[in-house]
């Protein structure tokens, strides 16, 4: 571009170096971004290969096989995969319901809005320090849900053995003996089981989901909250028809997300779920999950086994794609009613 | 509150005041704001202005001058504000509404609100209309009414074919109308419009302006208007509001309240004349 200039011409076409730093920036975040797929591909393929033997050997049919027997070199993995879909579904189940239910409260700012009626009362709610409490208490509140987060998983597990187990032991059994023919509570509750490591496994994702989902609901836009209080809703009908419905997309992100959390996790499930080799509804029983048989089994895998647990491994990976993939898909379908909204 | 005795919660506003036990009354609000608050934000002083039945009462004046708060009293909007303090009184066909036995979503299911930006609810068009009539739990003919009240919002001919679409397909105008359509499908007695232009277009504009000049044959409007133009095309009675920042503050109040000709052709106070003149806007 050729641009007559005098003396006072201050624009100047970008350097040489300018744009040879910008094409390298580019390239960087090129490399980087590819990196990341190229990773998970990586990680993929090298568990298939390990599996490999395995697949040949045995085929479909270890997926579908009951029985896990080092000595007889019998290996299926259906309990385990009944387990780990059994015991996500009831966390998940309890997970949201409680999660959603908590999202709202702070979302709505209810702890606040009391602690400012209470100031009100006493006519203190504009004093210089005790009037900025119903906010601070909201976001502390906040942050202490979020906290349950950072707890490792193996205090969880502890926690369940210790704590959750000699707890719920008693009315279980009692439930048991009273409606033993309900298939659900068929067996007794003799220690670890399905039901204490989804008690557990619902308290671990329960702030992945509170968090998010509260984010969502703050994320409502004012005006929609005012559209339905100026339409005469009361509180829950603007939370529920209106608020939570148009947060509806990023909560089941939320849910999605934990599910994947609650497929995965393994060292809680571990120590709490039984490592039972055992197809049942019962949720008093024994039972056992991928992660778990992984995690217990791989310190004394020789060669054949490795490729076993390799299969298994490849198994549950496949589970969280097609779970994620499923999610990912759902969201897609429930925010498509909301798009121009923001 | 005692507005009506009868079940049907959606009478027009002409049969209401026949049906109470109220004497009638020719302002359908009369609002006196001696003082209000937010926190110990002194927002709004001494402001006095009736709503006329069946017609367009506009509040005009300088930004931060308090007249979105005042409106938004007229139906107790700002009771959702943690903080907000009010002394004064808004009768509402005579009776308080800040009343303690008062409920505030009663209140705003006969006082309808129309918003600055078009709000309307992440759901199809006819759900939207018929939100209100849920809300009060009408159990006739939904249809026809939900029809009624996009025909008087000018809406009806442009979404019949799409009832069933997403409210937030619609543009920004349609958008608006279509709030107007939720507002006053149940038939509420008077509707407030907190600024409903600013958003739009002047073409879509003009068109809020017409409905507003039809409704008022039913309804009894309030308007928040920065649009001195506005006021003067659409409004019967006009209150002008202004910033008193004497005392450190900026607490707005109402300088003069009148017929809208009057108002414009032969302002009183001072500040209204400087504002009319449009030496600060």
């Amino acid at each position: 571009m050729e641009i007559p200039s005098d003396e006072t011409q201050i624009s100047r076409p970008p350097t040489s170096w300018e744009k040879f730093a910008d094409r390298v920036f580019r390239g960087l975040t090129y490399v980087f971004a590819w990196l990341a797929v190229l990773l998970v591909l990586y990680i993929a393929g090298q568990i298939a290969y390990y599996a490999w033997p395995a697949i040949q050997e045995r085929g479909p049919g270890f997926v579908t096989g009951q029985t896990w027997d080092n000595n007889r070199d019998v290996y299926g993995i259906l309990p385990e995969i009944w387990g780990t879909l059994y015991s996500s579904l009831l966390a998940l189940i309890v997970g949201t319901s409680f999660g959603v239910v908590a999202a709202v409260f702070l979302s709505e700012g209810f702890l606040g809005g009391f602690l400012y009626r209470v100031l009100k009362i006493f006519g203190c709610q504009n004093h210089p320090v005790l009037g900025k409490l119903p906010s601070f208490l909201d976001s502390l509140l906040k942050n202490l849900i979020e906290l349950l987060a950072a707890i490792p998983s193996v205090v969880y597990g502890l926690w369940g053995i210790f704590v959750v187990i000699p707890l719920i032991r008693e009315p279980c059994n009692w439930i048991h003996e009273q409606f033993g023919w309900i298939p659900f509570f068929g067996t007794s509750l003799s220690g670890p089981g399905m039901l204490p490591a989804a008690v557990v496994l619902a308290i671990m994702i329960l702030p992945t989901i509170t968090a998010i989902s509260r984010d969502a609901l703050v994320a409502v836009p004012s005006k929609l909250r005012e559209a339905a209080y100026g339409m005469g809703a009361t509180r829950w009908e603007a939370i529920v028809s209106v608020i939570i419905p148009t947060a509806s997309g990023a909560i089941f992100g939320s849910v999605v997300l934990a599910l994947g959390r609650a497929l995965g996790e393994t060292m809680a499930l571990a120590m709490l779920v039984g490592n039972a080799n055992r197809i049942s509804v019962s949720l008093f029983s024994p039972a056992n999950t991928l992660a778990a048989l992984l995690a217990n089994n791989f310190p004394e895998a020789g060669p054949k086994e490795v490729a076993v647990l390799m299969y298994a491994a490849l198994v549950l990976l496949a589970i969280t794609l097609v779970v994620n993939f499923i999610g990912a898909w759902l969201l897609q379908r429930a925010t498509a009613g909301l798009e121009g909204l923001r | 509150m005692n507005v009506h005795h009868s079940t049907n919660s959606l009478e027009t506003p002409e049969s209401r005041g026949a049906q109470s036990g109220v004497k009638p009354v020719e302002n359908v609000i009369d609002c006196d704001i001696q003082e209000l608050y937010y926190g110990t934000f002194k927002a709004v002083r001494d402001t006095r202005i009736p709503i006329e039945k069946n017609a367009i009462t506009a509040f005009i004046g300088p930004s931060g001058c308090g007249k979105s708060t005042v409106l938004r009293c007229l139906n107790r909007m700002n009771d959702l504000v943690r903080g907000f303090r009010f002394q004064g009184h808004v009768l509402f066909l005579g009776q308080d509404i800040y009343a303690p036995a008062v409920d505030p979503v009663e209140v705003r299911r006969h006082i309808g609100m129309v918003f600055q930006q078009p709000n309307p609810f992440a759901m199809s068009i006819y759900k939207n209309v018929a939100y209100g009539l849920k809300l009060n739990g009408y159990k006739g003919n939904r249809d026809e009414l939900v029809e009624q009240a996009l025909r008087r919002a000018a809406l009806w001919d442009e979404v019949k074919d799409k009832l069933h679409k997403s409210g937030l397909s619609l543009s920004g105008g349609q958008q608006q109308r279509l709030c107007i359509a939720r507002a006053i499908a149940t038939e509420p007695a008077v509707l407030l419009m907190d600024e409903p232009c600013s958003a739009l277009d002047p073409i879509a504009t003009r068109k809020i302006e017409e409905l507003m000049l039809q409704l008022k044959e039913r309804y009894s409007i309030a308007i928040v208007t920065h649009n001195l133009q506005q006021a003067g095309r659409v409004a019967d009675k006009t209150g002008f509001l202004y910033v008193d920042t004497s005392q450190g503050g900026r607490t707005g109040y109402l300088v003069e309240f009148g017929e809208t000709e009057r108002i414009f052709k032969d302002p009183q106070e001072a500040h209204t004349k400087e504002y009319i003149r449009g030496e600060f806007s």
